[in-house]
């Protein structure tokens, strides 16, 4: 199936020849806004869109330059400079160039598509804010690292974008980092995904090892298309630097608290791009090391399942809208890699997933924003309730958006999921099975997000007053629901996606037909019906109380994310503390005391230290007489003066 | 005979002389004159740097005049690319010092206003620093053992002077250590400096001359270890290690500067070239228990920075830390390993540089080196919780910041290092990794703690950078990030030299070698 896969040509010239541009432009808007500081306040975020819309642009006119090349010369790679050169007269070790084909131009779509709505969403809803000019710069910032990590054509660039991304996140959760809760949950955040570069990391080591590269051109040539311990290995070590990035389990503890940074922030980083940056690892690196029924593939695909449960349940229970919409975003990347654990008949539909989940996710995300903005931030959905007839624009959008993620037929993400289910059942039954359990939770807990949001009695603050928010804000979300309604239909329907996508991931050998109504398919509707049902009984019809009500162990097991930080902190923290509590005194007291005590036995004692320390010029001098007798007199034993 | 490298160490010490000279009271004028000798010399040195061809001798700007010639002891300079890419980064780091140190020796004023002046002048202070210099530059530049073996010890008096009489509370006791342990290990290099011109026979101390001249593998393991272990408490290594965080806590910031980020270096540089290649058959035969060493130094100093609540002892920690990752880098046998261990070399000076001066910003600003007594600077203070993070983040080994290159070179060279077979160097690669998330819990808690959260009372009164401070930090920030993407100039420069080291030990020198054996 392999085979399917085009070889990469090397390019210049043209769009594609410059399309260095894409990062170019948000790194140089980033700088300026950085370096000239508050002399750009004024400006500053106009600056960062037209940057952001500038790397449009041109992702547009790669776009429209790549599909004018046959199918087979669809993977153009562009050198850009030696990165780090080799021993005398060796090609270097790294090469830093671009690699756009058909994978790596759908993500730099999506990253400046809907990344510059986020942009223009982001003028009205900083508006506010006396730091809105650094709030653009970290955007901007954001968008080149992560146009980087999809377009780099080797490891070592991908690395950088990787871990670009991590800290414009970093920069991004802890904007407000005069609130601790908003510092530590970035610097969690980091930490957290410095596990899983590690994984990377060490992944790298064996490819380059293994193969002598980190080029994904030399890796095509090289990597046999067979398992064994080492490619499984490889795998294994990538499969955690995603969970990372991706919030997967066991990686996922970050993602809630990341929900402190400011809302577009989750909505771009956390919901539309960044997340999915280990889904771009694992389908990028598919042909070398998640071969289809690999052993790799297979913890990929039981990783994502076992992730789309988790989000699911935690998004149960959660009454803060954002860590609610966190939850599901955990959720739905999960079954994008479940998809991407499938091989190539699950990789279009993992991506598809992706772009569309991108839209309809954003949406929200941008939607609860705009609910807060009009709700003097509030984030607890327990306080709000019949907005609806306030927020017109953004309940429509919202509602839409809702309508695609939970899979009603014909949006977005009735497609594009129900393709990840339908593949994962005939591959993995087991696993598609649990998806369309999934699906039913999803159906549920959505649902309960828009009853208590928009439907039922008012329970607002007594000093808020809810107010629909500005066109800036508004347009955005119109866009990404008109996206969030078509998008799916139009990538899967005639399977447009995986012929796009076959010449850089491949394509099963029979290509899938869309069945309204094959089993999997219906058990699904049935069951986001039931769970739709269940929401409305609980929180539609009846009034939701405001102060959240004591649980049942179930409750309390979702509301604690699954005790995920319960369990990290007893198996690593404490004992992390204890270790570096035991390690400095070991240092201050046993290393040191040792030391000095035998210098203090050479010495004398330790009176005779402290007189040398009154007396020591004279003490040095003395030394290095010693010193030079001892030389002379080694020289006088040779006997050659 | 080439008069470039006399040139440049004359230089800063005429310059030395005529600030020691300067009359009384005449302490701006002092500080201007250091400025313009030290960028003088940054200049020379760059057009030096210039013509050095990478392809071209090993050695290049050689010049030898005959000192002590009854022992035939020379006064020989050269540079090959890992000493001119050492002598860069002292050049530029020092104008970066005295413009930091603009103050340093002014004496500090206390919470009831009074002021409390060092031992010793102003002048005295910036006098030293060129006199350092020049040791700094001399050092990497030797080709005679024995005068090399000079420096090593004559640095260690100016340096001395400056934390002893310009440093914290603690300054005489961490004066007294840090000579204490430099001179025991001194001593130890002098007994296997003589040794070795003893043994060899061949009445000369010139480097080039000496390589391959002990043969006996016995005698090189002694000989070895003299060198080794001087050079090992300069780097200094674990468990000998422990005189550092002292000595950098209680220097003034740029001495802690020159301190961590050049002298340091004679140590790791010395066993790059001198343990190595005059003692290839023992440098072989003790890799592992180097290796051992150098990794334990990367996790126990990245987990006991953990716990540091001084921000300078904990910037000291780190730097054990990174110090384990060159020592690795150089004893790995690798090609890649070893070039990047050269490369963590000038790229440490520059990240541990920018934070060492951005901490003593702070500092400066509060009295105190405690991160507890900060918090919230970033909200009074942008422009120095900037540098502090980028610094920091450096630090971390962020990718698209020069460390990641060097750190990322050191490791993947360690990991497919041909030299043990398998196994063991596979193994310390691995474990090497893990401090990529000590190095961020170090590194952001302490942003945390000091830069973020509520801003403290005494932080609220707090000016941020002025614009003195900026041009400090400001270079070292454009070289991290430059280099972070285009290290090239650098190893263009680096790798010939490690080629012709790993030569001289025979071990593969390939990158090509160490790869594509796996499948």
């Amino acid at each position: 199936m392999e085979s399917q896969i085009a070889e990469i040509t090397q390019h210049t010239g043209g769009v594609i020849g410059v399309s260095w541009l894409m990062i170019a432009f948000p790194l140089l808007g980033a700088f300026i806004l950085l370096v000239f500081n508050r002399f750009t306040n004024r400006w500053g975020h106009l600056l960062g869109v037209a940057m952001s819309l500038a790397s449009f642009v041109v992702a547009v006119l790669a776009f429209f330059e790549l599909i004018g090349f046959g199918e087979e010369a669809r993977r153009r790679a562009v050198h850009l400079f030696e990165f780090i050169p080799g021993m005398p007269g060796e090609p270097p070790m790294v090469d830093m160039g671009l690699l756009i084909d058909p994978l790596s131009i759908s993500f730099a779509l999506l990253i400046t598509g809907v990344g510059s709505l986020i942009h223009i969403y982001s003028i009205g809803y900083m508006s506010h804010d006396e730091h809105r000019r650094r709030f653009f710069a970290y955007l901007n910032l954001f968008v080149a690292a992560m146009l980087l990590l999809v377009l780099a054509d080797n490891y070592v660039g991908l690395f950088i974008g990787w871990e670009g991304v991590g800290l414009a996140s970093y920069l991004l959760i802890g904007f407000w980092q005069f609130k601790p809760s908003a510092a530590v949950a970035a610097k969690k955040a980091f930490v957290v995904n410095r596990v899983g570069d590690f994984g990377l990391l060490v992944g790298m080591f064996v490819i380059w090892t293994t193969f002598g590269t980190l080029a994904f051109k030399d890796l095509a040539a090289q990597t046999s298309g067979v398992e064994n311990g080492t490619t499984l290995a490889i795998g294994l070590l990538l499969l955690l630097g995603a969970c990372g990035k991706s919030a997967q389990l066991p990686l996922q503890s970050w993602l809630l608290d990341a929900m402190e940074g400011p809302t577009p922030v989750s909505a771009l980083i956390h919901a539309a791009t960044m997340v999915t940056a280990g889904v771009y690892l694992v389908v990028r690196s598919g042909a070398f090391f998640f071969h289809e029924g690999s052993g790799a593939a297979l913890a990929v695909a039981i990783v994502g399942a076992a992730t789309l449960l988790a989000g699911a349940i935690i998004g149960c229970a959660k009454d803060d809208i954002k860590k609610g919409l966190a939850g599901s975003t955990m959720s739905q990347i999960g079954y994008m890699m479940l998809g991407a654990g499938l091989g190539p008949a699950g990789y279009a539909f993992a991506i598809g997933h992706l772009i569309t989940h991108g839209f309809f996710k954003a949406d929200m995300f941008l939607g609860a924003g705009s609910v807060m903005h009009g709700m003097n931030d509030e984030v607890d959905m327990r306080k709000y309730g019949a907005l609806r007839k306030v927020m017109p624009v953004t309940f429509i959008t919202f509602f839409i958006g809702y309508l695609a993620i939970i899979g009603f037929p014909l949006l977005s993400g009735y497609f594009t999921k129900d393709g990840i289910i339908e593949t994962a059942v005939h591959h993995q039954p087991v696993l598609g099975w649990l998806a369309v359990l999934g699906a039913g939770i999803t159906g549920f807990y959505m649902s309960r997000m828009v009853f208590m949001t928009f439907f039922g009695q008012k329970r607002w603050a007594d000093d808020a007053h809810p107010h629909e928010s500005p066109a800036v804000m508004t347009w955005p979300l119109i866009i990404l629901s008109i996206g969030s309604i078509f998008l799916g239909g139009y990538l899967i329907l005639s399977n447009t996606l995986m012929l796009f996508l076959s010449p850089a991931v491949g394509r099963p050998a029979e290509l899938p037909e869309f069945h309204f109504t094959s089993v999997p398919g219906l058990a699904t509707l049935a069951l986001v019906a039931v769970g739709a049902a269940f929401a409305w009984m609980r929180y539609g019809r009846v009034e939701v109380p405001a102060v959240q009500p004591r649980g049942n162990f179930l409750t309390t097991f979702a509301r604690r994310d699954l005790y995920g930080d319960a369990l990290n902190e007893s198996l690593f923290m404490r004992p992390g503390q204890w270790l570096t509590r035991i390690a400095v005194f070991f240092d201050n007291r046993g290393v040191d005391g040792l030391v000095n005590g035998l210098a203090a036995g050479i010495g004398g004692s330790s009176g005779r230290l402290r007189r040398i320390q009154t007396g020591f010029a004279r003490t040095y001098a003395l030394s290095i007489l010693i010193g030079a007798a001892l030389l002379t007199g080694a020289l006088l034993l040779v006997g050659n003066i | 005979m080439s008069p470039w490298l006399p040139i440049l160490m004359a230089v800063p010490v005429v310059g030395a002389i005529v600030v020691a000279l300067l009359p009384k009271g005449s302490d701006k004028l002092a500080k201007q004159v250091t400025l313009a000798v030290s960028l003088l010399v940054l200049v020379l040195t760059g057009v030096m740097a210039a013509g050095f061809k990478p392809s071209g001798e090993r050695f290049q700007f050689t010049a030898a005049y005959d000192w002590i010639p009854s022992f035939g002891v020379k006064f020989g300079v050269g540079v090959d690319g890992v000493a001119l890419v050492l002598i860069a980064l002292s050049v530029v780091l020092v104008p970066i010092v005295v413009l930091a140190s603009w103050h340093d020796a002014d004496g500090v004023k206390t919470a009831d206003g009074t002021l409390i002046t060092p031992k010793r002048s102003v002048k005295t202070y910036f006098s030293l620093l060129l006199v350092l210099e020049t040791m700094m530059i001399g050092v990497f530049a030797a080709t005679d053992i024995f005068l090399f073996y000079v420096f090593f010890e004559a640095m260690l008096i100016p340096m001395y002077f400056m934390i002893g009489s310009y440093g914290g509370a603690q300054r005489s006791y961490a004066a007294v250590k840090f000579l204490l342990y430099s001179l025991f290990g001194g001593l130890l290099m002098l007994v296997a400096v003589i040794g070795l011109y003893v043994v060899a026979g061949s009445k000369t101390f010139m480097f080039p001359e000496l390589v391959g001249a002990i043969q006996d593998p016995t005698t090189q393991k002694w000989l070895f270890g003299g060198f080794f272990i001087a050079f090992a408490i300069k780097a200094p290594l674990w468990p000998v290690h422990t005189w550092l965080p002292d000595a950098a806590a209680q220097a003034p910031a740029g001495a802690a500067v020159l301190l961590v980020g050049v002298l340091d270096k004679v140590g790791t540089f010395g066993m790059l070239r001198f343990c190595l290649e005059l003692f290839p058959d023992a440098a072989k035969a003790f890799t592992m228990p180097i290796v051992v060493l150098a990794v334990i130094s990367i996790i126990y100093g990245a987990i006991v920075a953990i716990g540091q609540t001084d921000m300078k002892r904990l910037i000291a920690y780190t730097s054990i830390s990174h110090f384990g990752f060159i020592v690795l880098g150089v004893f790995a046998m690798s090609a890649t390993a070893q070039s990047g261990a050269a490369l963590y070399m000038v790229n440490h000076g520059f990240a541990t540089g920018a934070l060492f001066l951005a901490a003593g910003f702070l500092i400066a600003r509060r009295g105190s080196p405690f991160i507890g007594d900060y918090g919230g600077v970033q909200k009074v203070a942008p422009l120095l919780a900037g540098f502090f993070l980028v610094a920091g983040l450096a630090g971390l080994s962020l990718p698209g910041l020069s460390s990641f290159v060097s750190e990322f070179m050191v490791m993947i060279g360690t990991y497919s290092s041909a030299a043990h077979g398998s196994g063991a160097l596979t193994v310390a690669a691995v474990i090497a990794a893990l401090a990529v998330i000590l190095a961020a819990v170090y590194i952001l808690w302490m942003i945390q703690r000091a830069m973020n959260g509520p801003t403290a009372e005494p932080v609220k009164l707090f000016k941020d950078l002025n614009a003195r401070e900026v041009w400090v930090l400001a270079p070292l920030i454009a070289l991290i990030i430059g280099f972070g993407f285009f290290p090239k100039p650098l190893l263009d420069v680096i790798n010939p030299s490690v080629h012709q080291t790993l030569t001289n030990v025979q071990v593969p020198t390939s990158t090509i070698a160490e790869k594509g054996t796996g499948q």
